[in-house]
């Protein structure tokens, strides 16, 4: 059977790299699993979870702001944040969901109000995400 | 001639001052190492954006992205000032503070209004001393940089070009690039010239052609030229803090090789001041027992 170089690439580091059976991305426009010779494709992603399977273990990433861009049996998958679910701190996600939530009840400007949305968004799935591992 | 005291203690203190810049020197080189790793770690990000963001732009032509835009009538500019906080580096900062002034003078000439973002301490005060307005500024951040710092000073100017409060946006940094030579370099960031496809011409073009792109092209590409403000940035960070540690270990290098000679110098002038004195102190003895037996 053949296989699909992942990568997972963050500004900081290379977060995942390997051949794997399957991935699935959350795109904006929705789920989308990449098999080996997909199309080619480039697709903005969402805030969310990232899941590949290698040799039938899944395993599940966290991946913010980002875009995956499929060619030639690689997937390459850009984000401003990226982390496995084992590598995720629950306590530091935790502290800035609490956070969040205090920002958006306290209310403030319209500005502020989106970007706590966006971090509360965050927070939660990297929290849902630790939860799988 | 100074006593023999003195000398001793001057020579004391060059050897103080060159444990101290020796010292300098190795923790910048320890840094450096890490500074180049993230460069290093950060380049296969910046250039399949770049790969990416080149090909879109090819497939959406005469796009009319605000990012993209020209504005028509330019009264306001942003120069984004990355320098270093410590000095001690050399005239790496001075560099930079000077291409960066000279930049602002040639936009006050073209009639703008100059205003600036600086991120690292020794520009900030270079700027307010200019006089300049500041629009922002981060000190102490060189040390643990991050890519949300990189964020929130690109959302900053992305937020103002969009508004029309600024018309042109630079970034000023200190390329790296080798450990002897870092240069100021000059950079607009707005409006956003797109990166031009290097290879696409070649094989690359006809394997890429049947691209399938989700959302539309140019929902895409309003989604990524954002981001790669923030690539740009990042980058120009990065770049800084590696010069900044190359920088600094070369002149310490030079501040301990001084140390070196200076000690060398002053050892000399010990021992003739100490042979001076023994001379001397025998031609006293010499001179009484002669004054005796006479």
């Amino acid at each position: 059977m053949s296989t699909l170089q992942l990568e997972v690439v963050t500004p900081d580091k290379t977060v995942v790299s390997a051949e794997v059976d399957m991935t699935v991305c959350p795109g904006v426009m929705g789920e989308f699993g990449v098999l080996p010779h997909h199309v080619s494709l480039l697709s903005a992603l969402k805030t969310g979870c990232l899941r590949y399977t290698q040799n039938g273990t899944p395993t599940h990433v966290f991946i913010s702001g980002g875009f995956a861009d499929v060619n030639n049996k690689v997937l390459t998958v850009l984000a401003e944040s990226a982390e496995v679910a084992a590598d995720i701190d629950t306590a530091r996600a935790e502290a800035a969901r609490e956070r969040a939530e205090k920002r958006l009840a306290e209310g403030g400007e319209n500005i502020d109000h989106a970007r706590a949305e966006a971090a509360l968004q965050r927070a939660m799935m990297r929290l849902q995400i630790a939860n799988l591992r | 001639m100074p006593s023999l005291k003195d000398v001793k203690m001057k020579i004391v203190g060059v050897g103080k001052t060159k444990q101290i810049t020796k010292a300098m020197n190795m923790v910048a080189s320890a840094k450096l190492r890490g500074a180049q790793a993230r460069i290093e770690r950060f380049r296969p990000y910046a250039g399949k954006y770049r790969d990416v963001l080149a090909e879109l732009a090819s497939k959406v032509e005469g796009t009319s992205h605000p990012l993209l835009a020209e504005h028509e009538e330019k009264k306001n500019c942003a120069i984004v000032l990355v320098t270093s906080d410590r000095g001690l580096c050399g005239s790496f900062n001075g560099n930079i503070i000077a291409a960066a002034l000279k930049l602002a003078r040639q936009k006050q000439d073209e009639g703008m209004k100059v205003r600036f973002a600086c991120v690292g301490r020794k520009g900030r005060d270079a700027a307010a001393k200019n006089g300049y307005e500041l629009l922002t500024s981060y000190g102490d951040r060189m040390g643990s940089l991050d890519f949300a710092l990189a964020s929130s000073v690109a959302q900053e100017v992305i937020h103002g070009y969009e508004t029309l409060e600024l018309d042109e946006v630079w970034l000023v940094y200190g390329e790296f690039v080798s450990m002897g030579h870092q240069p100021p370099r000059s950079l607009r960031l707005l409006p956003l010239a797109t990166p031009e496809a290097e290879e696409a011409e070649g094989e690359a073009a006809g394997a890429r052609c049947e691209y399938v792109y989700e959302p539309q092209e140019e929902q895409l590409l309003a989604e990524l030229l954002p981001r790669y403000v923030k690539v740009q940035v990042y980058r120009g960070l990065l770049d800084t803090s590696a010069s900044e540690h190359a920088a600094r270990m070369a002149a310490m290098d030079n501040a301990t090789r001084n140390c070196n000679e200076m000690i060398n110098t002053l050892t000399l002038l010990y021992n003739k001041t100490r042979q001076a004195s023994i001379t001397s102190e025998l031609i006293d003895i010499v001179g009484g027992a002669e004054a005796l037996n006479g």
